[in-house]
């Protein structure tokens, strides 16, 4: 199994003038196909983490390698290049462009990438969104959605570069109940099926349950990272 | 780059109500600069339209710059003259014939002689000193802004006979005579005779129409005793901004004094450069208000947008794009808004130029005025230019600050 992230020692210190530290020294490697959840009390410094390991933000100290880069030394262009391809985010808001059709949305990575032409670009959205159960919602405005759709749309601008790893920040956290579990079987899904590596930032406790690795973090510590056995499907 | 236009333009058109704000913004400073700019110059050049249309562009008379250098000055260098009485020359332009061929030559535009002299028009019992003309009537009209002012006869009324003659109509109110009127003119050589009002003019300028009487070049010669002198070349040129090198030219060849009308007005238009000073002041400080007004709206929206910023970022877009993302965005409301501004500004100097209002001169209120208003491309060019760079500014500062910001923290904000 190779490792996708590893973390050496990440601290994360907002300057201030009482300096804050959000994450504290942590430790923690990721490979593929894993499903893992951080908890903890809030302002335990999840979200940072989360926000560490997607490259949306740069450690104080420590070493950060994604993909067996070291990080540190990349610049903006190479980092966001970085982010392109390997991470897909979702948040706990759907983050949608509102001036967007829903699939304009997720070609938007599409198109940054310049892999693909504009074609293919809009097959591989569509067949995104179908398998997301949005098959009739492609042209729609986000705000002409339901909470739950447009955080599957969300997921689906996650995946459209098919990247190895997809980072989800509350991804359940603004949903009612039956939403929350759509979304999180989607997730669950992409695991199993799709061989992704989600990494979730969650406070409920049922969906950190269902997980294969809880990483618990108190005060930006990890203070237990436990594999479970996979649960039953 | 494409994309990023697209992005720009996605942003634009769906945010309508917004976008209209911004582009009026801009469309009214533009505008509005274009207006004053449009007035300012306007007003600049009819005053000088009318500076030079009722003056001659260039006038030469019989005076010379520095007294005459006697001869012999010219003869020994160790000649000197103290308290030397010149002889009285015969007075007026020498061989007016061959200075007038020699001019006619090469001055681009036309030209009339005259001979103007002193003189006093007598009529019941009244005596008030005039400027007495003495002019060939077809040269003089096309020299002349008063072949245009007349308000009885003409110019050419005066070859009707030799003893005709054209005052302003303040002179004529003056001394009660009217057309038809015989009056007599008294000249400094003490000659006296009968003249017939054949027309009457009104310039708006007092100090000619109660001041100036034009007769035959002939009759002036004779009330003169100056046969054949002319002491007065006009020049009207086709291009009145050459006046002065036609002057130099002319004072060169023929040694007489040649005062070309920037010359003349000397004093009206250093005041007219203060006056100039004052308007580029007030429609700078217009522009950069309308400048200030742009780059508050764009960057408004853009800092609206910084949630935007964030998503991209979290997209794989680099702090470059976002850049381009909004300089290209303020670019197009500042190109939508100047071109809107220009459509503002036509209109707005169209219903400046159809304001009218009178003059009252001299209690006759015969003048109707409009507004002047000069067009020039180099209003809107410079309205435009500046409304593009103050909104390209607007769009890259604000852009530049969000896309250095961390994403996470505007993510974070956004709850």
């Amino acid at each position: 199994m190779s490792l996708l992230i590893e973390a050496d020692h990440l601290t994360r210190i907002l300057p201030a003038t009482v300096p804050v530290t959000l994450v504290r020294d942590v430790s923690l490697t990721v490979g593929e196909q894993e499903f893992i959840a951080i908890t903890g009390p809030s302002g335990s410094g999840k979200s940072s983490l989360l926000y560490l390991l997607g490259l949306l933000d740069r450690p104080t100290s420590g070493i950060l390698r994604v993909a067996g880069r070291d990080t540190s030394s990349l610049n903006d262009h190479a980092l966001a290049h970085l982010r392109l391809d390997m991470l897909g985010f979702v948040f706990q808001f759907h983050f949608l462009l509102p001036e967007f059709s829903v699939l304009e949305n997720v070609k938007l990575p599409m198109r940054k990438a310049g892999r693909l032409s504009s074609g293919e670009m809009r097959e591989r959205a569509a067949g995104l969104l179908e398998e997301l159960g949005l098959a009739g919602h492609l042209d729609k405005r986000p705000d002409q959605l339901s909470g739950g759709q447009r955080q599957r749309v969300a997921v689906a601008r996650a995946l459209a570069n098919d990247p190895h790893v997809v980072l989800a920040d509350e991804p359940t956290g603004s949903l009612d109940s039956k939403s929350s579990e759509q979304v999180f079987q989607i997730l669950r899904d992409l695991v199993r099926k799709r061989g992704k590596t989600v990494i979730a930032v969650t406070h409920e406790m049922d969906i950190a349950a269902r997980v294969d690795r809880r990483i618990h973090l108190v005060d930006g510590a990890v203070v237990s990272d436990d594999r479970v056995a996979p649960a039953a499907v | 780059m494409r994309l990023i236009f697209e992005l720009a333009l996605t942003h634009i058109a769906g945010r309508g109500r917004q976008t209209i704000v911004a582009i009026l913004g801009v469309a009214l400073g533009v505008g509005f600069s274009i207006a004053m700019a449009a007035l300012m110059q306007g007003t600049e050049k009819d005053f000088i339209a009318q500076l030079v249309d009722t003056m001659p562009h260039v006038q030469i008379t019989d005076e010379r710059r520095t007294a005459r250098r006697q001869p012999a000055e010219d003869l020994f260098a160790a000649t000197q003259f103290e308290g030397l009485r010149p002889k009285e020359d015969r007075r007026g332009i020498l061989n007016p014939a061959a200075a007038f061929a020699s001019l006619r030559s090469w001055v681009p535009g036309r030209m009339a002689q005259s001979l103007r002299t002193q003189g006093v028009v007598r009529y019941a019992g009244r005596d008030v000193g005039v400027s007495i003309i003495g002019i060939d009537p077809e040269t003089e009209a096309r020299v002349s802004s008063v072949a245009g002012d007349f308000v009885e006869g003409s110019f050419d009324a005066l070859r009707a006979g030799g003893n005709n003659i054209v005052v302003g109509d303040g002179l004529a109110r003056r001394i009660g005579a009217s057309t038809g009127t015989t009056i007599q003119v008294v000249a400094p050589t003490g000659q006296s005779r009968g003249f017939r009002i054949v027309g009457l003019f009104h310039t708006g300028n007092v100090a000619r129409d109660e001041g100036e009487a034009y007769v035959l070049l002939k009759s002036a010669q004779i009330l003169s005793e100056r046969p054949n002198a002319i002491n007065d070349i006009r020049l009207r040129l086709d291009d009145p901004e050459a006046a002065p090198r036609v002057a130099r030219q002319a004072e060169a060849e023929l040694g007489y004094k040649a005062v070309p009308w920037q010359e003349a007005n000397e004093s009206l238009l250093e005041a007219l450069v203060v006056r100039n000073v004052v308007m580029y002041t007030v429609v700078g400080a217009i522009l950069l208000v309308a400048g200030f007004g742009i780059f508050n709206i764009i960057s408004t929206i853009t800092h609206e947008k910084a949630r935007d910023i964030a998503i991209l970022k979290s997209l794989g877009f680099t702090q470059g794009n976002m850049r381009r993302l909004f300089l290209v965005e303020g670019l197009a409301l500042g190109l939508a808004g100047s071109l809107v501004g220009w459509l503002i500004g036509f209109l707005l100097c169209f219903a400046l130029s159809q304001v009218e209002f009178k003059v009252s001169g001299a209690g006759i209120g015969r003048e109707m005025t409009n507004l002047p208003l000069f067009w020039s491309p180099w209003h809107y060019a410079i309205a435009s230019a500046f409304a593009l760079i103050s909104s390209g500014v607007a769009g890259y500062l604000p852009a530049r600050q969000a896309a250095r910001l961390n994403p996470v923290d505007i993510i974070r904000g956004a709850t």
